[in-house]
């Protein structure tokens, strides 16, 4: 007979990240809430008013300060942890630029939702998107479980590469949606994140600093330099960092792509977040009919694995990326402008088709998703594309 | 002045032998420089308090010199002295 040693519990997006943080037990957390991220840290208030974690937590007035506390109390070598989504990471956007350039870990979990206007609560990418070149880390998880796991072994890699990192999930779809989630022991999670060991300490009286002076063209562009280093660095730390935990906890957590059915694939879809659910159904049934088509799912963006996607791809005949994002740069999306980047170099490149989806939280559906294969196969057959970029699912 | 490489640098762009400020000589800003009449002077040190550039050199409680090599020519020494013993003046080359 077998022994289940596993701890499985039904839990939202949301609740797993809650207790993730619970588990972690970080020096600091400062937040401000929005939907539909809010219900991460009033959960995780609740354990600090029940003294089940020894967190000092700072309820501000906007996002602008909760993002500002955590740069102070990380640059004091605390541990730091925030959550937020749409408007309230867009309101911390000039202070992640700090963050990321004097090098502070802070994890955030962000529930992705539209940007205004029009106003919208529900799920897109448009605003951790709009925080892609900022230096943060940035890992788009599928599930609640994967979130769960992703945020424990984020705080080792943020640490480790002294970079904040967000850890992101599909608002709504994933942040208020019930799964299974197979969790550790407080004390695993403890073991694996260690301790802190930070690159400098503001309170350290002993060895006085000065952070974020002025610096002008004798040496900023030195420092853009010396950041860039630190991210190259994150991009061997995220994968060893993801294999020790996969190792450690027995999972199976997916650090830069995760590969489904992409053997001898001839069609591949990249995707990002919960929307890989429904393209791996739509995987499986045309793979039940013959057809030759693979998924690889994206889930770090930033650092963008570009090494990979162009291995990966390189014999891949028709390649369709779905965007849950607008650039306005009528090219497309933003992860389609990056994946034609990466792929650039190669000799032969495969046929690329962007679709854009999903925008203010529109169901993405299995018939959508078979939508987007009768495309692809159509490009397959008649070996071209002919639009730039398609809206699928929208009312023509 | 020879620069460092970029790899040189601290990471999070910190500057770690502070202060630095000593060895930025911000007297070069100068357009116009406080003058000092001794002979009005009481040494309440109010201008020694306000100057932001701690250029106003005071010994045993009485000020002695002005350090012009810090000495911005802000003004400030001149706005806060009641006893008219300072007075800005161009600055001459």
């Amino acid at each position: 007979m077998k022994t289940v040693t596993k701890k499985i519990l039904a839990l939202t997006g949301n609740e797993a990240a809650a207790y993730a943080m619970k588990q972690i037990n970080p020096d600091v957390v400062a937040a401000y809430p929005i939907t539909p991220a809010s219900e991460i840290v009033q959960i995780f208030s609740k354990y600090v008013s029940d003294g089940v974690v020894d967190t000092e937590f700072v309820p501000v007035e906007s996002e602008h300060s909760a993002i500002s506390v955590c740069v102070g109390a990380s640059a004091a070598g605390a541990r730091i942890m925030t959550a937020t989504a749409s408007q309230g990471l867009a309101l911390m956007h000039e202070i992640l630029y700090i963050a990321a350039s004097l090098r502070l870990p802070i994890v955030m979990v962000v529930g992705n939702r539209a940007l205004s206007a029009p106003i919208n609560i529900h799920c897109d990418h448009s605003d951790t998107m709009g925080s892609r070149d900022s230096g943060w880390i940035q890992m788009y998880c599928e599930n609640a479980d994967e979130v769960y796991h992703t945020l424990i072994a984020a705080v080792k890699i943020a640490e480790t590469a002294n970079l904040p990192c967000m850890v992101t999930m599909d608002g709504f779809i994933v942040t208020h949606g019930m799964e299974n989630v197979e969790v550790l022991e407080d004390g695993e999670v403890q073991e694996f994140v260690g301790k802190r060991n930070p690159l400098y300490s503001v309170l350290d009286i002993e060895n006085p600093i000065t952070i974020g002076p002025l610096d002008l063209y004798d040496y900023y562009f030195e420092h853009k330099r010396s950041q860039l280093e630190g991210v190259l660095n994150a991009k061997k730390i995220i994968p060893a960092v993801i294999d020790e935990y996969n190792k450690k906890f027995d999972k199976n957590i997916p650090s830069f792509v995760e590969e489904y059915r992409t053997e001898d694939a001839e069609i591949v879809i990249v995707a990002m977040s919960s929307a890989a659910g429904t393209l791996k159904e739509v995987v499986d049934i045309e793979r039940e009919k013959g057809e030759k088509i693979g998924l690889l799912r994206l889930k770090v963006f930033r650092p963008f694995p570009h090494e990979i996607l162009r291995e990966k791809l390189k014999n891949v005949k028709v390649l369709g990326v779905m965007d849950r994002a607008e650039t306005f740069s009528t090219m497309g999306g933003p992860v389609s402008i990056e994946v034609k980047a990466a792929l650039y170099p190669l000799e032969k490149r495969p046929l690329l088709q962007d679709f854009i989806f999903g925008l203010g939280g529109r169901e993405f559906t299995l018939e959508n998703a078979l939508e987007v294969v009768d495309i692809l196969k159509k490009i397959k057959k008649e070996e071209k594309v002919s639009e730039e970029f398609i809206y699928i699912g929208i009312k023509e | 002045m020879k620069f460092k490489s970029w790899k040189d640098l601290p990471e999070g762009a910190i500057i770690t032998n502070v202060p630095t400020s000593l060895g930025f000589k911000t007297g070069d800003w100068r357009t116009k420089r406080p003058f000092y009449y001794p002979e009005k002077c009481k040494h309440d040190l109010l201008c020694w308090l306000y100057c932001p550039d701690s250029a106003v050199i005071v010994k045993a409680g009485k000020v002695v010199d002005f350090d012009m090599e810090y000495c911005k020519g802000c003004g400030i020494c001149v706005k806060v002295c009641p006893h008219d013993a300072l007075e800005m003046k161009e600055e001459e080359v």
